[in-house]
């Protein structure tokens, strides 16, 4: 089978099998889990059994049914996360590529400003001042990891802005905004594809790590990273139960991490390194 | 090239300075302001004035920025919210214990990844670079705590070789100390050298495919000479800007591992004035992670200069 | 001269291939043998530079010698393990590459790099390799031979770190050497001193030299025999003199005849100029601080071409681009159909821009690789003259066959078509536009010899039909000789020299004109001899004579 054009090696069907029953187990989950989201089935932290495959957790709810429901908010918070960033930081770059000096400059500034703050301090200040409501996280991380996508999404529109098929459109007399749909986002787009994928795991940990903190996703809703926080104690007497969430995240990044790098792959070459001695 | 270097340097206070003011901002860009946001929906209008009057929110954003600023470089950094007490007194110690940590871990990160980035590098498409790609893939796909629990469970739970919890005091003996804090200085060595390989082993490949790189293997020169003297005197400046962009990682790294471990750094003292929203503890602990952060890469940004030959030599 | 001498490189069925299994060079045999010059002469995708490094045993990433032997004095070096190859490069075999620039490392002095090969082989101390190089850089003319060489690649010009490279590569006195298009990269001003060191170096130090270029001129100059190449295969291999004078195959024959064209005018000179289309008069551009252009006049009339000659930086580019407004002129005039047009592109009027159309140099990025050929070429019919979708599709149709491409083009993207194809794509979207004047910004610089002269023919069949001018900006006075009415010399901003091409091109010349047509290699082999031989014994050419 060919994807976009491409046959995928094994990696990447590895990718692609994890990418897509995480989204099935994500959409259909209240068919799938055996239990409730917030049903208390037995004691704390029993042990796995026949009838709970991971064990419970740390108020006796099945951790399978958890991590089940858990995926809908956890993947689903950082997919908008992700394409609100991208929707931000496009425009934004492709602006500052094509409107000119004034423009360019002040929308640089502001970014090298916000990047030079960690994105985890900036976010912790930001969730300080406002608390953490789902909202909240979801814009307040779009709008600081937009500023990565900016860069790219610049740099990119940069490049293809000094080639000539652009000064052809533009000496046509083409105004700007066909010159920005027409002759430079269809150029732009591919590019930014792997961009997205490499953007959704930094949110996808980011998000989970916030929630870690106590400070990202708030109970009742599970959540991955909310599961270990809730768990964590449970290591220390020797039982693995923040283990399965985390492991969820885990193999959740790899997954498009694997498919990120078969797309990187594609166009790439081999290097003056592999030339014949 | 000392003007570049300069100009390196300025631009580095002026972007502290602009980051301060965007710290101390954030603050301000409430509906309402701090006071109703921190006492919430019940607090009575004479206590609202009260904290207002404490926290000196009647006098205009500028006033208060610079009183801020001043008290924050000369190390006053005001008391905290919720107990009243100095922040910079109990900041200190867990600064220390915070940069500790990210160097205990930087020490052993650094060399081991440049040097693996490089031998991976070289022998782009071997075995060697295939092992390398697989892991340092997976360690930064994975969370952070992640491979902190996986460490905990086999190195403190099963082999009780480390403790769990990383507590340290003030008059524990330096190898005493190393001991305690391995687990979570391994966790971060971990996270930051996957990244920091993979960097390393990109410069060093787009160094490989220059011209001047075939060049040197025509001129039937080794392949070591060629790598040692050819490649990496050309790679240093990327290199340098990889490691740089990862000890800023590490400091940020450091708050989840802290969070993990229960370590007393400063990144759980962040964390914890977050859930009790204590801002300016907030504030203060934000702008020790930025200036860090700005330092960091502003020495890269010199170090850039100094070893790029173009820059040193002008024509 | 004994005639069975040993050869010092033969290669015989030599066999390259790429990870994708396409052949890059196919059944390649020769033999070198000492003081003998081969040159390899061919379009891009002839595989000439891959026979090049192959002679070295190399191959770059993604290539393999897959078979075939190379034998270097005697031994045959791809049974050699590394360490013999290692052994052979640089000391037995050395390379000159065409970018001088790219090829030398910015981190290291040029005389670091000059004496590693000798240090690093084990043929000289360090002090013996410094004295040797500084006695070779004095050998190439360059400047202050004792302290050029602490200087980095970076701090001195392009012409000087070519020679050099060309230092580096005989630092070991090898008996073989590469040359893979030595002085493409340079002007022609300087081509010819390199061309004539390079000359010198091979016949003094009697070393056998593989010579790879694109020009049959340059490789006449300086080869005794010629491999003529195509695709990875040979076609015709024979004496200089034979290829030149009766080449065998058409393929050859194609070649010479093309490259000959350019050694003489053929176009008349028409005395009676038309109505002018573009007027400019006394126009300045200004980048910032540096004056691009200054005080230039120059006129087009109706069904004229007029080209702008001037090697790199000499301002004709800017020339080009002051007259569509992309670099708004300070001061002059610029007057199209006998309107003055405003300075800045933003407030020309719609028909201002179409009247003046614009074909760049490179094909590959002056179409969007986005957009089918359909599209490239309708968008102008339709932003111009509002046109409904049927008739743009009925319009699209005329150009491309105008142009010479079949109509089912139309659907395609621009990327799967081959360089002188988007060469007519380009020209078709020019006059899509219906315009009175096409600004030619070296159309068929990128592109391969006989595609190049094809793209000529037509711009020329296209002025016939249609009566369009041309201004045509180049570098390369053959193409001036062969289809330019008037020519306009420029050099540093300046336009030295106006007027019929005739004209320019014959006695009086201004000092200039004569020393960059004296530059242009001509296709015969005592060129370059002549030409040396009538410069002063101090290696300077010669100061111009105004002849009357």
């Amino acid at each position: 089978m060919r994807i976009m054009g491409h046959q995928p090696n094994l990696s990447a069907w590895i990718g692609l099998a994890i990418v897509t029953s995480f989204i099935v187990i994500a959409l259909f989950a209240p068919w799938i889990a055996p239990y409730g989201e917030a049903e208390s089935v037995s004691e704390t932290w029993a042990s796995s059994t026949w009838q709970y495959w991971l064990g419970t957790d740390n108020i006796g709810r099945d951790m399978l049914s958890r991590l089940i429901y858990g995926a809908r908010m956890t993947i689903g918070v950082a997919l908008l996360t992700t394409i609100l960033s991208f929707i931000i930081g496009t425009c934004a770059g492709l602006l500052a590529a094509i409107g000119g000096p004034i423009i360019d400059q002040a929308l640089s500034r502001l970014v090298d400003v916000m990047l030079s703050i960690p994105l985890l301090v900036f976010a912790l200040i930001i969730l300080s001042m406002f608390g953490s409501s789902i909202p909240t996280l979801i814009i307040t991380i779009a709008v600081l990891d937009s500023t990565r996508v900016f860069r790219l999404a610049r740099a990119v529109a940069m490049n293809i802005v000094v080639l000539e098929f652009v000064e052809a459109a533009k000496l046509r007399g083409e105004g700007l905004w066909w010159i920005m749909r027409r002759e430079i986002l269809p150029n732009a787009l591919p590019p930014m594809i792997s961009e997205f994928g490499l953007r959704f795991c930094f949110n996808f940990l980011f998000v989970a790590g916030l929630s870690f903190l106590g400070l990202g996703i708030q109970p009742p809703f599970a959540d991955w990273g909310g599961m270990v926080r809730e768990n964590g104690r449970a290591i220390s007497f020797g039982i693995p139960a923040p283990l399965w969430p985390a492991m969820a995240i885990a193999i959740m990044t790899v997954g498009v991490n694997l498919v990120v790098d078969w797309i990187l792959s594609i166009n790439a070459r081999p290097s003056g390194a592999s030339a014949e001695m | 090239m000392l003007r570049l270097i300069t100009t390196r340097v300025v631009l580095g206070i002026l972007t502290l300075l602009a980051v301060s003011v965007l710290i101390f901002a954030a603050t301000e860009i409430l509906p309402g302001d701090v006071a109703s946001a921190v006492l919430g929906q019940g607090a009575t209008p004479e206590t609202l004035a009260a904290f207002r009057e404490e926290l000196g929110l009647n006098r205009p954003a500028y006033v208060r920025y610079l009183e801020w600023f001043f008290g924050a470089i000369q190390g006053d950094f005001g008391v905290a919210m919720t107990n009243k007490r100095d922040i910079i007194t109990s900041m200190t110690p867990r600064l220390e214990n915070t940069f500790f940590l990210a160097g205990y871990a930087a020490l052993i990160a650094v060399p081991l990844s440049v040097s693996l980035g490089i031998i991976a590098a070289i022998n782009e498409g071997k075995a060697v670079d295939k092992v390398a790609n697989v892991i340092s893939l997976a360690a930064i796909s994975v969370p952070e705590f992640f491979i902190a629990y996986l460490l905990i469970i086999i190195f403190a739970v099963n082999l009780d070789w480390f403790p769990s919890l990383s507590t340290v005091f003030a008059d524990m003996t330096f190898a005493k100390k190393l001991h305690v804090t391995a687990l979570p200085a391994f966790t971060l060595t971990l996270l930051v050298a996957a990244h920091m390989l993979r960097m390393t082993r990109s410069s060093v490949l787009s160094i490989m495919s220059q011209p001047y790189i075939e060049m040197a293997f025509l001129k039937g020169l080794s392949r070591t000479r060629v790598v040692f003297h050819h490649a990496l005197p050309n790679a240093a400046a990327p290199i340098i800007a990889v490691i740089a962009l990862n000890l800023a990682y590490l400091i940020v790294g450091v708050v989840v591992i802290e969070v993990v471990f229960v370590y007393p750094g400063v990144g759980q003292f962040m964390v914890d004035g977050v859930t009790k929203r204590d801002l300016p503890v907030v504030q203060a602990c934000g702008l020790v992670f930025a200036a860090a952060f700005i330092i960091l890469n502003t020495i890269a940004d010199v170090l850039g200069v100094l070893v790029n030959p173009r820059l040193r030599k002008p024509r | 001269m004994i005639a069975v001498t040993k050869p010092v490189l033969k290669i015989t069925d030599l066999r390259v291939e790429n990870l994708t299994g396409a052949v890059l060079v196919d059944n390649v045999s020769f033999e070198l043998r000492p003081g003998e010059v081969l040159g390899l002469i061919g379009e891009s995708g002839a595989g000439k530079s891959t026979i090049g490094l192959a002679a070295m045993v190399y191959a770059r990433a993604g290539c393999s010698i897959t078979g075939g032997s190379v034998e270097i004095e005697g031994l045959d070096s791809r049974k050699a393990d590394a360490e013999g190859r290692r052994e052979l490069r640089g000391r037995h075999i050395a390379y000159v590459a065409q970018s001088a620039a790219a090829s030398f490392n910015p981190a290291h002095t040029i005389l670091e790099q000059v004496c590693e090969m000798p240090i690093q082989h084990g043929l000289m101390s360090k002090a013996e390799a410094e004295a040797w190089a500084i006695e070779l850089f004095r050998a190439l003319d360059l400047p202050d031979p004792d302290k050029f060489g602490s200087r980095y690649p970076h701090q001195v010009s392009g012409g000087q770190l070519q020679r050099a490279m060309a230092a580096m590569a005989i630092s070991c006195r090898p008996k073989i050497l590469v040359f893979d298009e030595p002085t493409t990269a340079l002007d022609v001003t300087t081509q010819i001193e390199v061309l004539a060191l390079i000359k010198k170096l091979i016949r003094e130090y009697n070393t056998a030299a593989l010579y790879i270029t694109h020009d049959l001129a340059v490789v006449a100059q300086v080869a005794d025999r010629i491999m003529v190449l195509r695709g990875g295969k040979e076609i015709e291999i024979g004496t200089t003199s034979d290829i030149l004078n009766k080449p065998k195959t058409a393929y050859a024959k194609a070649l010479v005849t093309e490259r000959k064209a350019a050694d003489k005018i053929s176009v008349e000179t028409v005395e009676k100029r038309g109505p002018s289309v573009l007027e400019v008069s006394n126009a300045v551009g200004v980048y910032g601080d540096f004056v691009a252009v200054k005080k230039a006049s120059l006129s087009v009339s109706k069904s004229e071409t007029v080209a702008v000659v001037g090697e790199s930086g000499s301002g004709k580019s800017s020339l080009a681009r002051l007259i569509v407004g992309l670099l708004p002129r300070s001061e002059g005039s610029v007057r199209f159909n006998g309107v003055d047009l405003p300075p800045a592109l933003k407030s020309r009027t719609a028909d201002n821009l179409r009247r003046i159309q614009f074909i760049y140099q490179q094909p590959d990025v002056a179409l969007n690789p986005r957009q089918t050929v359909g599209d490239i070429i309708g968008r102008p019919v339709e932003f111009y003259f509002n046109r409904s979708k049927p008739e743009v599709a009925k319009r699209v149709d005329e150009l491309l066959e105008q142009v010479g491409l079949p109509k089912d083009y139309a659907t395609r993207l621009s990327t799967a078509l081959s360089g002188g194809q988007k060469q007519r794509v380009s020209i078709a979207r020019a006059l899509a536009a219906e315009p009175d004047l096409i600004i030619c910004d070296e159309p068929t610089s990128a592109l391969d010899q006989l595609v190049a002269d094809e793209i000529l023919k037509l711009l020329k069949r296209l002025q016939d039909d249609l009566g369009v001018a041309y201004l045509f900006i180049t570098h390369d006075l053959g193409i001036v000789r062969r289809i330019a009415h008037r020519t306009a010399v420029m050099l540093r901003g300046e336009i030295i020299a106006e007027g019929p091409t005739e004209r320019i091109f014959s006695p009086p010349f201004h000092p200039y004109t004569e020393k960059l047509l004296a530059s242009v290699p001509e296709l015969r082999t005592d060129w370059l001899e002549e030409v040396l031989a009538k410069r002063e014994p101090g290696g300077k050419p010669k100061k111009a004579k105004p002849k009357v």
